[in-house]
């Protein structure tokens, strides 16, 4: 086996030196009825050549998202990736490395985690920044608890422009703690949501998401400065990263905790995960914050080094105390989205908002001027939602029969929910040209005939 | 701050008093790298987009008016800053890396390149389900992977890691005893446990209860009943990791989970150490209800730094029902894929959704990879490899340093105490950085917490023999230098990393968690003020 380096003579010769005549003898506390022999339903082992074989087959079954006239976003965002970044982060010492727990040999993954931190808490306009989350929706669920700790208080109230499935990670967790109690805003495609009417002394925490799930843009202040009468936490959320770039700073807005989803900067689709979730606060919370964090200090030469810090909140020192059960962070994710952002810096990075911004500007009139079909969102950033007259779903399936992928019938997620029967949540990135938009509306009118 | 904003040392130290300080404070290969914000400037672009001409937004009013705080970096500049910051880095591709518990092997390159297929890498989660029936394929053939070899018959694939695959399985298990109509309120779990399992209980709101551990390091099943006696009717859950992190197997493991379940309580196995047993036994066979395995440990998906991880729970009969959304059902060979409740037969009643979309899709693909080119004798022989290399760790330092159960086979990893340091002066603190010293990552210390001064030894199956006996000889060599009180070699050590020993006490006291510029330095006026 490739990837074994004992011969039979070695482990013979080890086997020896052990002091034991077989291999078995060091399985002996297994009750011996419970061992086995062998794995007789799976497979031997297989050559290189021949697992390409097979995952190459699975894979060419999926249709990806560059080979196809693609809007599809709701979460998840089809961006172009500088070769950089893939070629750094592969490299051995970041991607082979575990947790920085020794700082005097891991002062690449510390220096590069401190620069993120920079970068994330400068972006969403706030003072601290953790040194990333699984992702966006589970980061968005430890906010919620985070919140709940500072509070004292478990009421949570969410909009109903917050990712359906974000809210189902939150209400999952919440549901289950003593006392915990969430309320769910109906579906908010056009932002006109009362959520002020829902804020009293007993809540948390408010849960809002600008750009929404729809795409539109939220007005965070009014929602924080109600929040704040009442001591409770205002929460913002974003799934699109490159919209911070245009678009104000949930931090200026007021917001006490803000975390949001960073795939769209360095990290590629691959259906779903690894993502990295960004989570920033004010400094005062910041003891109470989840996951890794990583600090300045100095070596015992007086020379700048880099260490995780305020370990005494976490799982591995406080056990059952602890502010979290993080243990993992996301790394290598969190590298290449410092990396694709170190590349744009502050120019390239609001250049790619307006590239974003103006495909989709130019996308929604083109498809607003379908017969029947409504653009919903008076402002939106790469990401708006459009009412068909017709099935969602069908739509969708249909355009992708002639070769489009043309966004998210709404009602996949909010199956029998009032109102979004009809709604698709289209994105336009950088990545879109003007063949492919031209397609989009086309296949669109075809399938609306 | 004493230090100059290029980051560079303001003094070269006693370490390097032999050889001629240099002028940039470089070493040869061993170079000093400012952070970003010093180098970077707000109008470099290492990307070439275009600029667009006569923009009219349609942000209403939320169109932001500061600046961000960015910096930009040409693309060579930032290959050079990212290259110079990696060769800061221990990693497993450069040396033994004998971190027990976390299980540092080696990653295949097959997995990166197979994981990058643009069929696997570049598709959405919420395309259409017809574009993807591949990607449900590889999750459904590595599902089957996963209850093959731990003999269950369900698994929950989306957790993103193992602390999350533990909440997934206790909220499986919280859902279960709510379904039963007896909610209950206690979790056992022993003083050895990994901190996330008592952090993960108390998360959902469970009282956490200690079992101490025998002389042996192992887990006395009339400990387990006492409390089960103790709090009749109240115990949700044992949380146990089998094997142990003390290196050692359960050999109690199945008349525990018998007594747990005469007790109406689930068994919680904490699958970080399932390396060493796979092939060789299963741990639905034992009496597991839940178990998540660590994708990044067992199946060779990588560390990154810190994650990502990737935390699949397989789940017994009892708990299959309460698995989370999103699952795949099988009608034959048919796939379908189950989103949302509506979806939702009867016999199928999930707690929720633990994240977003379908789990950590690119980690699916390495662990897949990986175990099709194992196979079933490749898989059994790694394990057997890992316990064997552990053992002759065990048997080369025996001697020398001190075993806290006695000398008897230890599993993957092995457990030595600071014992052997009595009277030295020489900390497991101090002899950990003297290995830094001599080209090793140190191993995993004072974890486990029920053993004083604890080392934990994880070689795994990646290392040849010659590997191991440098290995053996080097801590032997450091042994004896301990004992011959040659202390100077540990208490200042590392001497020769990127880095002498750190200050954690004063970060944590003032943390600096992000780069703010220096103050502008003071301008002395040309004409003193009268």
């Amino acid at each position: 086996m490739r990837y074994l380096p004992l011969s039979n003579n070695d482990r013979a010769d080890m086997l020896g030196r052990v002091g034991v005549d077989s291999i078995d003898a060091l399985f002996a506390d297994i009750p011996a009825n419970m061992q086995i022999e062998d794995l007789e339903n799976l497979p031997r082992r297989k050559s290189e050549m021949e697992v390409e074989r097979v995952l190459s087959r699975m894979a060419s079954k999926n249709v990806s998202a560059s080979s196809v006239p693609f809007f599809v976003g709701a979460g998840a965002y089809k961006h172009h990736v500088p070769a950089t970044v893939d070629h750094l982060i592969q490299r051995s010492e970041f991607l082979t490395s575990y947790t920085p727990y020794q700082p005097e040999i891991t002062q690449g993954t510390l220096q590069a985690l401190f620069e993120f931190q920079t970068q994330v808490a400068n972006l969403t306009g706030m003072e601290v920044a953790n040194a990333s989350m699984y992702d966006g929706s589970t980061g968005a669920a430890e906010a919620v608890l985070m919140a709940h700790r500072i509070t004292k208080k478990k009421k949570a109230v969410l909009s109903g422009g917050l990712h359906p499935q974000y809210r189902e990670v939150i209400e999952g967790i919440t549901h289950q703690l003593p006392g915990g109690s969430v309320v769910s805003m109906p579906a908010d495609p056009m932002g006109t949501e009362d959520i002020l009417a829902q804020i009293d002394d007993e809540t948390s925490c408010v849960v809002v998401q600008s750009p929404s799930f729809y795409g539109q843009l939220i007005d965070l202040k009014p929602i924080a400065d109600k929040a704040h009468e009442h001591k409770a936490l205002l929460i913002a959320v974003f799934t699109e990263v490159i919209s911070l770039g245009l678009v104000e700073s949930p931090g200026a807005q007021g917001a006490d905790i803000v975390v949001g989803e960073g795939q769209s900067l360095g990290n590629p689709l691959t259906f779903g995960g690894p993502y990295v979730g960004l989570f920033a606060t004010r400094q005062k919370y910041v003891r109470n914050m989840p996951g890794r964090v990583c600090g300045e200090t100095k070596d015992a030469e007086g020379k700048r080094g880099f260490v995780l810090t305020l370990s005494t909140r976490e799982q591995h020192i406080r056990r059952d105390k602890a502010t979290s059960n993080i243990c993992t962070n996301s790394g290598l994710c969190c590298l290449a989205f410092s990396i694709h952002m170190t590349l744009l810096g502050e120019t390239g990075l609001k250049k790619l908002a307006r590239i974003n911004h103006t495909n989709a500007i130019k996308l929604a009139d083109m498809l607003a001027g379908i017969e029947g079909v409504e653009v919903l969102n008076d402002s939106f950033f790469n990401e708006f939602t459009i009412r068909v007259p017709a099935n969602a779903d069908d739509v969708i399936e249909a355009l992708a029969v002639n070769g489009v992928l043309g966004g998210l019938p709404v009602s996949r997620l909010e199956p029998g929910k009032d109102g979004v029967q009809d709604l698709i949540v289209v994105a336009a990135t950088e990545v879109n040209t003007d063949e492919d938009r031209a397609a989009f509306v086309s296949a669109l009118k075809e399938v609306l005939a | 701050m004493s230090m100059n904003t290029q980051g560079r040392p303001t003094s070269a130290g006693e370490a390097a008093a032999t050889a001629h300080k240099t002028f940039t404070g470089n070493k040869a290969l061993d170079m000093e790298e400012p952070l970003i914000f010093e180098i970077g400037r707000t109008d470099i672009c290492g990307v070439d987009l275009d600029e667009v001409e006569d923009f009219q937004p349609r942000l209403g009013k939320h169109e932001r008016k500061s600046e961000i705080g960015l910096v930009g970096l040409s693309e060579p500049e930032t290959m050079r800053h990212y290259v110079r910051l990696s060769r800061n880095n221990y990693a497993i591709d450069a040396g033994l890396y004998p971190l027990g518990s976390c299980t540092m092997k080696h990653n295949p390159r097959l997995n990166e390149k197979m994981a990058r297929l643009p069929g696997f890498g570049d598709i959405h989660p919420l395309q259409p389900i017809s574009t993807t029936a591949g990607a449900f394929e590889l999750i459904d053939e590595l599902a089957r992977w996963l209850m093959e070899t731990t003999g269950t018959s369900a698994v929950a694939m989306s957790p993103k890691a193992g602390a999350h695959g533990e909440q997934c399985g206790m909220m499986a298990i919280k859902k279960a005893l709510e379904a039963r109509g007896e909610p209950r309120s206690i979790v056992l779990v022993p003083e050895s446990a990994h901190g996330t399992n008592p952090a993960t209980a108390a998360l959902l709101g469970y009282k956490v209860v200690a079992i101490p551990a025998r002389e042996d390091g192992t887990v006395d099943v009339s400990a387990v009943q006492e409390k089960l006696d103790l709090y009749k009717g109240e115990v949700a859950a044992l949380m146990l990791t089998n094997p142990n992190t003390c290196g050692l197997f359960e050999p109690q493991v199945v008349e525990i989970a018998k007594a747990i379940h005469d007790a109406g309580a689930y068994f919680y196995c904490d699958g970080a150490n399932f390396n060493a047993i796979v092939g060789k036994a299963r741990p639905g066979d034992l009496g597991i209800d839940a178990m998540h395995i660590n994708l990044h440990k067992t199946f060779s998906t990588p560390h990154g730094g810190g994650g990502p991880g990737s935390g699949p729970v397989v789940l017994s009969d009892r708990l299959a029902p309460f698995a989370p959304l999103p699952f795949i059902r099988k009608n034959g060979s048919e796939l379908e894929v189950i989103e949302t409740r509506d979806q939702l037969v009867e016999g199928e009643d999930p707690f929720g959704r633990m994240t977003a979309f379908h789990g950590q899709m690119g980690m699916f693909v390495r662990a897949l990879s990986y175990m099709l080119s194992h196979g079933s004798d490749g898989l059994k022989q790694a394990s057997e490899d890992a316990v064997l290399n552990a053992n002759y760790v065990r048997v080369g330092l025996q001697d020398l340093m001190t075993l806290p159960y006695g000398e008897k086979p230890c599993m993957h990893e092995v457990l030595f105490d600071d014992t052997f340091l009595d009277g030295t002066g020489v900390t497991t603190l101090d002899f950990a950085k003297a290995m830094i010293d001599e080209g090793y990552h140190p191993m995993t210390m004072y974890f486990p917490l029920v053993v004083h001064g604890a080392m934990l030894i994880e070689p795994t199956e990646s290392e040849s023999r010659a590997s191991l006996d440098l290995f053996v000889a080097t801590l032997r060599d450091l042994v004896m230098s301990a004992k011959s009180g040659e202390t100077e070699r540990f208490a200042g050590a590392p001497y020769h990393a990127p880095r002498r020993r750190l200050d954690e006490t004063s970060a944590a006291r003032k943390p600096i968690l992000k780069w703010t510029p220096p103050a502008p330095a003071q301008v002395e006026p040309l004409v003193p003020a009268e």
